[in-house]
């Protein structure tokens, strides 16, 4: 049996303390009124304006300040917006040409379009659009000619407060999700009779008991969202379904049947129980199965079937409630697919990073290349996959180019440019060219900075997804994301380990136990491995 | 024995007392008997289907698109129905031999030569579509990026359909080499075989004389490999480009992100369905009830249950997106309100019942073990499988933006003779195969036999090996 080391049990808790410390400084920092935010903003514009010519070090900041002194000017004709562009360094002209650019014809149409403005800065004010389907982004906010910059600051106001929000969220739908995939991967390989992964089962089994843990974080933050305090979700602002009210918006009105605070935080909390009562259910039988029951085995395969079953439906609509919903104009008929193979690609890594971890460590002497090959051969494959359906999603909305569609891609394109071309590299590039050759896949440390780029791609990813619809052009990477992934991270070390600890590293009563034992895949060499049980 | 290992749970994929012997006999027999009466049946009848295809064929060609059903507002119907339908028919061919091949499925041996025939003749029934379909066909080599003589004029490479064009050829070559590949040494068991000289010449030009060295074989298994591996993002991408054809466009129906997974589900779905039809006749006719047992065909119904769900999850998907979107358009899609009761509604009901709702009796395994039931609802989904198609493509085009432009699709004799006549060149070609390849891959079959062979497996067991 394993043990949890101390040493690996300190880092866990010393994670989560650090997480938790920079988490609270995170949310101290937040702006706590108006006032507060109207001069971050000042201060934003100010640097903006005395770092002219330096580099692009602070991004966030030059773009804040950039829309900002539009917002100043733009009450008068366009021309002299031009005109006062002109006059700024190249930084600020390459960002006005990108945004006439994407708004060719528009820019056209309108010559004193204010829309610009609003549109850089995360939402784009299309109420004096043409199409009235054509909303996207989550202005809460009226735009009101007059009283634009009051609006403005009031909008980045709200955006500042969701930061520490939204940096929670992200990680808190990263490890959930890797935890959740790993069990329907764990479920698939159950129902599949697969006769490789077997010696991995139990490592597996302990990955998804942080499903618990991160379920308990999700209830807790659905709870939080639905009592208003925060506002990541604009449908769940105040008016929104109110006719009469000034934040009254006829598109998500239409879609209440749908997007209403009761049917969603019901919706959230069937989904968490589905899945934590099927990994409550599995472990405890997997574990009773040790005694070599094939009753159990049978069992445990039909609970595999239906779950599978209902993992389908529940994704789906898990990511058109928890992520979608933050861009509530917006909407994609595959999305559900794309954070399922988002989350997919990162279960299956961390799989093959527990795994490489606990085999260096000598606690999985039956694993051995073939088996890491065939994770590594997964991790490749699916990277490819998830680069499949992110292109297939892009390109068709790219094609088509139909406004309510584009802006999403138009806002992430504008603010968020870095990791959105950073994330193809890192999900798609480096595991390609890593992992495509058969002697890689059994070398740890390829694997392991294969795994990295793949996980460090997928988490931005989901921050891609999630941001732009929360914080906008406020978005950073600091002390608030950091401190929440490494909280995550803390708990996922911890209950991992904690839980692997807790059973025989083998599932003993498997009928294709020797099978995965005797595993060995054909072109692999296994490498300083004593083949004598071979 | 350890090296054939395999668990005692997993049931036996060769039944009886099989030798190697005794599966090059059971295999090579079909080519080398003659053909019975109810062959030649099925073959003139074949045939004649393709005849009067053909004779539709030349009658459009000759006379103008205009002997279709199509008309100026819905310029696509049964013509790219059908294409799509063939294109995905092939999908399973390929999924068997590769991604089967590489998730190290055994129960895929039996089944994969025929499934790849299968993919063969299904897209070249495709590629008749975007040839006849063009109202100047004569000119159809204008798609090719040559250098020509108009200031060397060339294709833009913005259409789907210039991707379709790339994707075919490149569909039907990839697994024409991976086919025939796989089919050289089962010639040379037939080149080895053969006793009358004509028959060894062709199969000894069929076979490149293959000797089966150990080196050859080394590197037989590498380029099956490799080509699984190459044939995997392509048969995903086949019918990516495919869907591409709608989801670039901006007709509400057509134009949805989950088009391409959704597609190559669809594909894999009808594909398997194929599949099954064939092979639930195949075994029997020729025998070959000791390789394509009662297992394979549970199996293809678990595939076929598994991408009849992801299908499902995406018409609920497009379902509830269409009416999410707030679009008054996306009303008239085929999965939408507007459709369930409109003037095609008859077809919405169609791809429910044979798609969803029929396919769902093979979660009950008595059923799904029933080599009746099984074929029976194969025939379902193939049917199923072309109202898809026909209605993405008839239900969107009859009810565009614009209602002026509303119009309802009614096929003539040549959309239909054209559509028999390619299942007729189909089975025509499939007939051919038959007699004259081993439908079975022998050199396969072999490998697996002392693993799973189901005398092998009880020798086994009684010697208590686990």
């Amino acid at each position: 049996m394993y043990q949890f080391s101390g040493k690996l049990k300190m880092l866990a808790i010393g994670l989560m303390v650090i997480g938790l410390i920079g988490t609270a400084i995170s949310f101290m920092n937040t702006p706590k009124t108006l006032q507060d935010a109207k001069d971050i903003l000042a201060k934003q514009e100010a640097s903006h304006h005395g770092s002219h010519g330096g580099g692009h070090g602070e991004a966030t900041n030059d773009h804040h300040a950039n829309t900002e002194h539009k917002s100043d000017t733009h009450k008068s004709d366009h021309k002299e917006v031009k005109s006062n562009d002109v006059a700024h360094t190249n930084d600020h002209k390459k960002e006005v040409k990108a945004d006439s650019l994407s708004h060719k014809e528009e820019a056209a149409n309108h010559a004193e379009d204010t829309r610009l403005t609003d549109s850089l800065n995360g939402h784009v004010a299309e109420k004096a659009h043409v199409d009235p389907s054509s909303h996207a982004g989550n202005d809460h906010d009226t735009a009101h000619h007059g009283d634009d910059h009051e609006e403005h600051a009031k909008h980045a106001f709200h955006q500042m407060q969701n930061k520490p929000w939204s940096a929670i969220y992200v990680s808190l739908i990263f490890f959930l999700g890797i935890s959740l995939l790993v069990m329907a991967f764990y479920a698939a390989q159950r129902v599949a009779h697969a006769g490789w992964s077997v010696v991995l089962f139990r490592v597996m089994e302990a990955i998804t008991a942080n499903l618990h843990y991160v379920s308990a974080i999700m209830l807790v933050f659905i709870i939080v969202t639905a009592m208003h305090m925060n506002h990541l979700f604009p449908w769940m602002a105040d008016g929104v379904f109110d006719p009469l009210s000034e934040n009254y918006d006829p598109i998500i009105d239409g879609k209440k049947w749908f997007m209403n605070l009761p049917g969603w935080v019901m919706r959230s909390v069937f989904y968490l129980l589905v899945w934590n009562g099927f990994r409550f259910y599995i472990r405890k039988k997997s574990i009773e199965q040790d005694n070599g029951d094939l009753d159990l085995h049978k069992k445990i395969y039909n609970v595999s079937v239906v779950f599978i079953l209902l993992f389908m439906i529940t994704e789906s609509m898990m990511s058109w409630d928890w992520i979608m919903g933050i861009d509530p104009h917006w909407f994609s008929t595959l999305f559900g697919w794309y954070v399922l193979a988002t989350l997919l690609v990162s279960a299956l890594t961390v799989i093959c990073l527990v795994t490489l971890y606990l085999r260096s460590k000598g606690h999985l002497p039956f694993v051995n290349d073939s088996h890491i090959h065939d994770l590594a051969k997964f991790m490749f494959g699916f990277s490819v996959f998830w680069t499949y359906l992110w292109f297939a999603q892009f390109m068709l909305i790219w094609y088509a180019d139909m406004p309510e569609e584009t802006t999403y891609f138009a806002l992430r394109f504008k603010e968020y440019v870095v990791p959105f071309i950073g994330m193809i590299a890192l999900n798609f590039i480096f595991p390609i060219l890593l992992l495509i050759n058969s002697d890689f896949k059994t070398v740890p440390w390829v694997i392991v900075i294969a795994g990295v780029f793949i996980l460090v791609g997928h988490y931005v990813d989901l921050f891609v997804m999630i941001m732009p619809g929360t914080v906008g052009a406020q978005w950073g990477f600091g002390i608030g994301e950091i401190s929440a992934f490494l909280f995550f991270l803390g708990l996922f070390i911890f209950a991992t380990f904690n839980a692997f600890a807790k059973a025989n590293p083998v599932v003993k009563g498997n009928p294709f136990l020797h099978e995965s034992e005797i595993h060995h895949y054909y072109i692999i060499e296994h490498r300083g491995e004593d083949n004598a049980h071979h | 024995m350890s090296g054939h290992y395999e668990s005692s749970y997993r049931e036996p994929l060769i039944l009886g007392d099989k030798s190697y012997h005794d599966i090059t006999e059971d295999i090579a027999r079909p080519i080398e008997g003659k053909a019975n009466k109810n062959w030649y049946i099925a073959f003139y009848i074949s045939l004649a289907a393709m005849l009067w295809g053909f004779g539709c064929i030349f009658y459009t060609v000759g006379t103008g698109i205009g002997v279709w059903g199509l008309s100026k507002n819905i310029g696509w119907a049964w013509d790219i129905t059908n294409f799509v339908w063939w294109v995905g028919i092939g999908h399973a061919g390929t999924l068997i031999s590769a991604v089967l091949l590489l998730f190290r499925q055994k129960w895929r041996m039996a089944i994969n030569r025929s499934a790849e025939a299968m993919t063969i003749f299904a897209v070249f029934q495709a590629g008749l579509f975007p040839i006849i379909h063009m109202g100047r066909p004569w000119n159809g080599y204008w798609v090719l990026p040559i250098p020509n003589q108009f200031g060397s004029l060339w294709v833009n490479f913005n259409s789907p359909l210039l991707w379709d064009v790339f994707a075919i050829s490149t569909y039907l070559s990839v697994s024409l080499v991976f086919w025939w590949t796989g089919l050289l040494p089962d010639f040379a068991t037939i080149r080895d075989r053969a006793v009358k000289p004509f028959q060894k010449k062709i199969y000894a030009l069929l076979s490149f004389g293959w000797s089966g060295r150990a080196k050859d074989w080394q590197r037989f298994e590498e380029v099956s490999l490799v080509l699984a591996g190459l044939a995997t993002p392509l048969v995903l991408s086949v019918h990516t480009i495919v869907s591409f054809d709608f989801a670039t466009s901006v007709n509400p129906g057509w134009h949805s992100t989950i088009f391409p997974p959704y597609f190559v589900a669809g594909a894999i779905f009808s594909g398997f369905a194929m599949v099954q039809t064939l092979l639930g006749v195949m075994r029997k006719v020729t025998n070959l009830e000791a390789y394509i047992t009662r297992l394979h065909i549970e199996y293809m119904n678990i595939v076929i249950i598994l991408t009849g769900g992801i299908v499902a999850v995406a018409y609920a998907t497009e379902f509830f997106i269409a009416w999410y979107t707030g679009s008054p358009y996306e009303n008239y899609t085929y999965l939408s309100f507007g459709a369930e009761a409109g003037a095609y509604g008859w077809a919405f009901w169609s791809l429910m019942i044979f798609n969803i709702i029929i396919p769902q009796i093979l979660w009950i395994k008595k059923f799904r073990r029933s080599f009746v039931v099984s074929f029976l609802v194969s025939i379902a989904i193939n049917i199923g499988m072309w109202f898809e198609r026909f209605d993405i493509i008839a239900i969107v085009l009859s009810k565009g933006q614009l209602p002026s432009t509303w119009w309802r699709f009614e096929p003539t004799f040549v959309d239909v003779g054209i559509f028999i006549g390619t299942i007729g060149f189909f089975f025509v070609l499939f007939l051919l195969y038959a007699r004259t390849f081993p439908v079975i891959p022998t050199a396969e079959v072999k490998t697996i036999l002392k693993s799973s062979g189901e005398n092998f497996k009880k020798q086994r067991e009684e010697n208590n090996e686990h």
